[in-house]
């Protein structure tokens, strides 16, 4: 089972980022658990989205508290709330920044970083900085656990249409050709 | 007519909202009155969105409050139509009057409760105090683990309901915020399928809105002398027969879904690694999956633990649990609710109740957790077996245990 924790704020569409994931996911053959976190949604709020998915049925139907790997579409969530808390070893952490890598904090559990200007990227394409789509392309540039191709079909299968559509497609090829991936040697234990 | 849907049946991912409006759609539902309320907001949402996209051909009314939706529904189902709605917390609470009427008229309807905890404090989150609050009135009440069976059951609840034996209202359970949001892959049977399994709709004649036989429909009945009295209890005995009946029709009803559709889910109580087991966990709901979780890691550490979940809670199926746990040590009840009068589960009351029927009756405990939203994850169930377990060995009952009280 690999375990998800999606980071943004109210409004960037972390829950609507979960769903299309899960889609793509299960157009894959996979089975996924997409559960989003409650709280009092309202814009700006730190918010997290939680995602399963496992090649056999998964069974339970809450949040996650030890995440393979922490995605967060938002540039400064990390700074309200600890978005590492009870990352598993060798995890992967997604990013929106504009900073280099060498800039970051990365905690000792994670051992792949990918990066993506999303706010900038998503400023150009929307006008406004919604980054959910942007970071699906950076997760399957990252970690290689969905193709393009069922994001493509998952957004196409979405509730957007026409321009709306066209954007989030150019959004989700940006993510993913505009991402680096560094992977981090695993640091000797003390 | 109504929804055109490929002809297999074919993996699509949804939540629990929506599984539900697709087995409102698949079950040809004539008519369904809506008014949106927190965790149920979205499921209404989609039904007006089937309607609008073509795929439900139902009679969708928006009315000013619960209280309508139910009665609006009353006048649709004593006319023969097939009738839907969903609501929760405070919407049920503003239902109740229709509400109680509906089993006495031995209506047919379908309801869902998203269930959500009461109020107060205010809370807009899952819990299953709403559904709990009117487990007396009458209603037939399936509770859901997945998504999948949010949406098999909400179809098989028309079949228990319209079965001639029992003509009672269902409501299908499914959990607040875990369900209602949590989206999974599920198999979406096939229209073929689905019109394979459900006949068109059953009236209740007895009571009937019908031009050619007017009627008074739900005259004054009872007090004490003349007929009154002896009528009121042929009533009473009437619905408890019903219940009774419903028993062996929602037996049927999974016979029947498995048979046409392919899926099998346990209709009153499902068994999960209890042959041998000494200690066990009874559950309601979504929790249920993280439950079975925990009790594989205990097998998996040589322990002797098994589950049994609840399906049906309403009508209580005594004698499906008494046997179910019959023969194990210790038996720890995780509630999502509370018995305000017994200081404990209102599950945990039904379930010592029903062991008076096993041949060697277990000690049993009381667990709550997971109210207003909160999770119960594998490690409050790892808390709660070791808990039972410590009850096995010395049988000495301890105080309910609140399982959120220090997340």
């Amino acid at each position: 089972m690999y375990e998800i924790r999606i980071h943004g704020r109210g409004g960037q569409g972390a829950v609507l980022a979960g769903g299309i994931l899960a889609k793509a996911m299960v157009h894959e053959g996979n089975f996924v658990v997409a559960v989003p976190s409650f709280g009092f949604e309202r814009r700006g709020a730190p918010v997290a989205s939680f995602l399963r998915m496992d090649s056999r049925e998964i069974r339970q139907m809450t949040n996650i508290y030890r995440p393979d790997c922490v995605l967060c579409i938002d540039p400064t969530v990390g700074r309200a709330i600890n978005v590492f808390e009870g990352m598993r070893d060798n995890g992967t952490w997604l990013q929106t920044t504009s900073k280099p890598l060498a800039e970051l904090q990365v905690p000792d559990q994670v051992t792949t970083v990918g990066l993506c200007d999303a706010v900038t990227h998503a400023l150009e394409i929307f006008k406004r900085p919604i980054t959910n789509t942007l970071m699906l392309g950076a997760f399957a540039k990252t970690t290689g656990l969905v193709s393009l191709d069922s994001l493509r079909a998952a957004l196409e299968d979405s509730d957007f249409r026409d321009a709306g559509l066209k954007q989030n497609l150019l959004a989700l090829e940006r993510g993913y050709n505009e991402t680096v991936v560094h992977k981090i040697e695993k640091r000797v234990a003390a | 007519m109504s929804a055109v849907l490929k002809p297999k049946s074919k993996a699509i991912v949804c939540d629990g909202n929506e599984a539900a409006a697709w087995a409102v759609t698949l079950a040809r539902v004539d008519m369904v009155a809506v008014y949106p309320i927190t965790p149920q907001s979205s499921l209404v949402e989609y039904l007006a969105k089937f309607v609008a996209d073509g795929k439900l051909n139902a009679e969708i009314i928006d009315v000013e409050g619960e209280h309508s939706v139910l009665s609006v529904l009353h006048g649709g189902t004593l006319a023969g139509a097939r009738t839907y709605t969903g609501t929760c917390g405070p919407g049920l609470a503003f239902m109740f009057e229709p509400y109680l009427r509906t089993p006495g008229l031995r209506m047919p309807m379908v309801m869902s409760i998203v269930t959500r905890d009461t109020l107060t404090p205010q809370s807009v989150w899952g819990g299953h105090q709403d559904a709990m609050s009117v487990r007396e009135v009458g209603w037939i009440q399936m509770y859901c683990e997945t998504v999948q069976e949010v949406l098999d059951t909400t179809i098989m609840g028309y079949k228990v309901a319209e079965h001639r034996d029992v003509m009672l209202p269902v409501n299908v359970c499914h959990d607040g915020n875990y369900l209602s949001y949590g989206a999974t892959r599920v198999e979406l049977p096939s229209q073929e399928e689905v019109d394979a399994f459900l006949p068109p709709p059953a009236t209740n004649w007895h009571a009937a809105l019908d031009p050619d036989r007017p009627m008074a429909v739900d005259p004054l009945t009872g007090g004490a002398g003349g007929p009154g009295p002896s009528m009121f209890v042929r009533y009473r005995k009437g619905q408890c027969s019903g219940m009774q009946h419903a028993l062996a029709a929602i037996e049927a009803a999974h016979e029947d879904w498995a048979r046409i559709v392919g899926r099998r889910h346990a209709p009153l109580v499902e068994s999960y690694r209890m042959e041998d087991a000494e200690t066990a966990l009874v559950t309601l709901g979504s929790m249920t999956g993280a439950g079975k979780d925990a009790v594989d890691e205990a097998r998996d550490r040589g322990e002797r633990v098994g589950l049994v979940k609840m399906k049906t809670y309403r009508p209580f199926p005594v004698q499906a649990i008494a046997k179910a746990l019959s023969g194990v040590k210790a038996v720890g009840v995780v509630d999502r609710s509370v018995s305000f009068g017994w200081n404990c589960g209102p599950l945990y009351q039904d379930v010592i109740g029903a062991l008076q029927f096993a041949t060697k009756r277990p000690a049993a405990m009381s667990f709550i957790g997971g109210l207003a939203g909160a999770d119960i994850t594998t490690d409050h169930f790892g808390r709660v077996i070791e808990r039972t377990q410590a009850l096995a060995k010395d049988g000495q009952v301890g105080e309910t245990v609140w399982l959120n009280e220090k997340d």
